[in-house]
């Protein structure tokens, strides 16, 4: 199925998680914030969120320097 | 009412000075950003604020953060509130030496209406962030301040009407892309602006 991965259409298996994707697209779990389709999950929630076609995901990664 | 504060009403109204002067700021790390930020809310009339960091300030950091010379050495938080009370002795600015971690994060900032998240590791601005996302305070944070030039990378990201992150979300401190001022603090000046726009905004909220 296709998603919307920060503004790029992208080809997932069907029926994945937040949590799969994460680890799919190799994102380092520490480091980021995702928003699905406009509302920001908790860290608890990204296993349960599950992802349907045409969903818009946003990830965010936090990069150092303070 | 000092003159500091006096001549701040030159330049706001009243009704404008009375909601910045009420406002409690909470900062997590008194580092380039938090300290920058600071004595920018400071300078603007914001009189409660709260630091929170662990650290010990050192030579490597005065490129950058708002210190001086003689302070090397000497807890970071607790000679912050000098320099912010130097330019306005009747603010009130608690100075904690801590380090912030998930298991004291939500308990350090709970009654304050805004949190700026001000740290330099990844993991810690993820963790603030995710503490306080749904607490319903103004939360602002930074992203991606390194290096040098083409500034206008540092945009302003609007994540919720009460979230922000500040700069280019990429730029990772590294060998060839160090922490410098300038950039610094553009992205700590941003800060203070999203709150200062935040605390004067009407029912619309920040406009950008």
């Amino acid at each position: 199925m296709q998603i919307w991965m920060n503004g790029k259409e992208q080809d997932v298996p069907p029926e994945l998680t937040v949590a799969e994707l994460v680890a799919v697209k190799k994102f380092n779990v520490d480091t980021i914030i995702i928003e699905h389709n406009g509302i920001i999950l908790t860290r608890d929630a990204w296993a349960t969120s599950l992802l349907r076609q045409g969903d818009r995901v946003e990830i965010v990664t936090f990069v150092g320097g303070g | 009412m000092n003159a500091f504060e006096q001549a701040l009403e030159r330049y706001l109204k009243p009704e404008q000075l009375e909601r910045i002067r009420k406002t409690k700021i909470g900062i997590a790390g008194g580092g380039g950003l938090g300290s920058n930020c600071a004595h920018l809310l400071i300078r603007t009339g914001f009189r409660y604020i709260r630091i929170v960091d662990f650290d010990v300030l050192d030579y490597s950091n005065l490129n950058r953060q708002f210190y001086f010379l003689g302070q090397v050495g000497s807890a970071k938080v607790a000679e912050l509130k000098k320099n912010l009370l130097a330019i306005n002795p009747d603010a009130i600015i608690e100075a904690i030496e801590a380090r912030i971690e998930a298991e004291n994060a939500a308990g350090l900032f709970a009654d304050c209406d805004v949190v700026v998240e001000a740290f330099d590791r990844p993991e810690y601005k993820k963790m603030i962030i995710e503490t306080y996302l749904n607490t319903g305070k103004f939360l602002v944070a930074a992203s991606g301040l390194a290096g040098w030039g083409d500034s206008d990378r540092i945009k302003i990201h609007r994540i919720r009407d009460n979230f922000f992150i500040v700069g280019d979300l990429k730029s990772a401190i590294g060998p060839d892309c160090p922490p410098l001022a300038p950039c610094v603090q553009i992205a700590a000046a941003k800060q203070a602006d999203l709150v200062l726009s935040y605390v004067l905004a009407g029912k619309e909220g920040v406009q950008l």
